[in-house]
């Protein structure tokens, strides 16, 4: 990697600078998605279940959908927003005609996902925290998981984006990716109760779990090995994607 | 004698392949500094990739490229934070303001606000984008978006300007707008690498032009010395069918260089008078006008690159 944090920088603030101009549309949604989850799950879907794995249903999932919201944040950035960019506004192709290079590009994509996702995050844990759904102080530790699920989405959808040659299949990045992982990622049910223990396995390689995990153990306070193995995993691909999003760039944009 | 500059931009034996086809094929070029270098050549002659590789966006299949003396697919930055670029098409931020643009292009250069904020204030006023500075791109009409792409690549008051096709599809005032603002560049210093499909505009601003055709250089000079080495000083002009044509050219006393574009027949002579007499006498009574100006680069142009279209590329 050749990164300039400077040059990289100045790609977050081009970012930001436009968030600016719309971001009352822009944060407002981030509110409201949280208010109907809560309320719908609190007072409809929860009432008929009173208790899972000791808890509240509401308190069980909350940790879980603040991970979603995060992947979700970094998520809409680095699928269609990207793919705008590279290939409608031909932004890169600007950008490269000065001294920012590919790699400042990519990592100040990245570092504005993770705004994003801050920004999905942290709206949907302050109204969680209006709920009474958030334990202090512990819950606040959940706070960093944001971030680390904001870097392994925009990672993934970096990836992702660099390579695809057109815009349609992000529809399959939505439908056949996030949502089986939104379904089947310990957000709605505790797998280990319910899931054989083949696929156990196969769902430590699914990448939400690992954060909806973190969430959930902050919001416990309970906190064991496995935390580790998350924090690593999340890391360890995040590294990994993204260097294959970084040949992805040059490839596109210097050939 | 002062030691003559080195060139701002030296390739030597540049290619470029993508897949099985040769954009650029053994180039070798140099443009020396100070001067307006002129890039001249049919559709898909390979000027856009050429350039691309001259500010490191493109890597040479073969060949090597140096940009202030310096290897740019080793320096890319450092020499990118010298040069300035005008796309072929206008990449600008549609939802945000001009200024805005300006503003934002200045921090990839890493200028601080105050600089930036001087700077924009310079450029609105060299480029005469005025009360334009301050509203939305997308209700900008193509002239002004054209000035705020030559703008956004002065940001960083570059020693090497290099702008690609920057008055193709403007109106005759803007493109003059533009050409004094470039040879006001030029007076003060800057070295500007240009590609134009207007021969005019490359008569009237360069020092020098290279003519490229299916990715190789084939005509480099000055363009009055080119004009003199490859045709003459005046031409005739006149409308003919082949068969015509032939017979012309055929009765005159001594063979002159000539060059055809669908019907039309040019002649050229360094004193073309005597060739207008000769051809109003073998033209019998028809009377048909024959034109006679001066030999221009567009005459070297289409005699080099090929007249017709399916030559293209
Ligand atoms: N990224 C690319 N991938 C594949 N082929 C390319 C690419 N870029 C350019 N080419 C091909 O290389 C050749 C030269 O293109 P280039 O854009 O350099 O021509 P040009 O002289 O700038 O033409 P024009 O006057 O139309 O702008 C063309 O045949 C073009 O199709
Ligand atoms: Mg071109």
């Amino acid at each position: 990697m050749d990164v300039s944090p400077r040059h990289a920088w100045s790609v977050w603030r081009r970012n930001a600078t436009l968030y600016r101009r719309t971001w009352k549309f822009n944060i407002l949604p981030n509110f409201f998605e949280p208010v109907f989850y809560l309320t719908a799950i609190g007072i409809g879907v929860g009432a008929y279940i009173s208790e899972i794995g000791g808890m509240r249903y509401i308190e069980f999932l909350t940790p879980g959908l603040l991970a979603v919201a995060a992947m979700h944040g970094a998520s809409f950035e680095v699928t269609y927003n990207v793919y705008v960019r590279i290939h409608f506004e031909k932004a890169y192709d600007g950008m490269l005609t000065t001294p920012v290079g590919p790699d400042d590009i990519l990592i100040g994509e990245l570092l504005w996902s993770m705004t994003r996702s801050l920004f999905y995050g942290g709206g949907f844990f302050i109204v969680a925290a209006l709920f009474g759904l958030v334990p202090f102080p512990g819950g606040l530790a959940a706070l960093v998981v944001i971030p680390l699920a904001g870097l392994l989405f925009a990672a993934i959808g970096l990836a992702f984006t660099m390579r695809i040659p057109f815009i349609d299949l992000f529809s399959f990045y939505f439908t056949l990716f996030l949502t089986p992982l939104f379904l089947f990622s310990d957000v709605f049910f505790p797998i280990r109760e319910r899931l054989p223990g083949a696929w156990l396995i196969v769902a430590e390689a699914l990448p939400l779990l690992h954060p909806v995990r973190l969430a959930r153990s902050a919001f416990l306070g309970e906190w064991g090995w496995v935390a580790l193995w998350d924090v690593g995993y999340i890391l360890a691909v995040s590294a990994v994607l993204l260097e294959f999003a970084r040949r992805g760039v040059r490839k596109r944009m210097m050939s | 004698m002062p030691e003559p500059k080195p060139p701002v931009v030296s390739m030597r034996g540049v290619s470029k392949s993508y897949g099985r086809s040769l954009a650029v094929d053994g180039l070798d070029l140099d443009v020396p500094a100070g001067q307006c270098f002129g890039l001249l050549g049919p559709n898909g002659a390979g000027k856009t990739t050429t350039l691309r590789m001259i500010y490191g966006a493109a890597r040479p299949s073969a060949g090597t490229v140096a940009v202030f003396g310096r290897d740019v697919a080793r320096h890319g930055r450092a020499v990118r934070a010298q040069l300035g670029v005008t796309l072929q098409d206008n990449v600008l931020i549609e939802t945000a303001t001009a200024r805005e643009n300006m503003e934002i292009f200045g921090r990839h250069y890493l200028l601080d606000a105050e600089t930036i904020a001087r700077r924009v204030g310079t450029l609105v006023e060299f480029l005469q984008l005025g009360a334009h500075a301050d509203m939305i791109v997308r209700r900008l009409s193509g002239g002004f978006k054209r000035r705020l792409a030559v703008a956004l690549s002065l940001m960083n008051m570059p020693e090497l300007l290099i702008l690609d096709e920057p008055t193709t599809g403007l109106d005759p005032n803007v493109r003059q707008g533009l050409w004094s603002r470039i040879r006001a560049l030029r007076a003060a210093g800057t070295t500007v690498l240009i590609t134009t499909h207007y021969m005019d505009e490359a008569e009237r601003l360069c020092d020098r032009v290279v003519i490229m055709t299916r990715g190789r250089a084939i005509a480099d000079d000055a363009p009055a010395a080119l004009i003199a080495a490859h045709l003459a000083r005046e031409a005739i002009e006149f409308d003919c069918d082949e068969a015509e044509g032939e017979r012309f050219l055929a009765g005159l006393d001594d063979a002159v260089p000539h060059l055809r574009t669908g019907d039309r027949l040019m002649a050229f002579a360094d004193d073309a008078g005597w060739l207008q007499e000769a051809l109003r006498a073998l033209d019998g009574g028809d009377r048909r006008p024959f034109v006679l100006r001066p030999a221009n680069l567009e005459d070297v142009f289409l005699s080099l690159s090929g007249t017709r279209l399916d030559e293209e590329g």
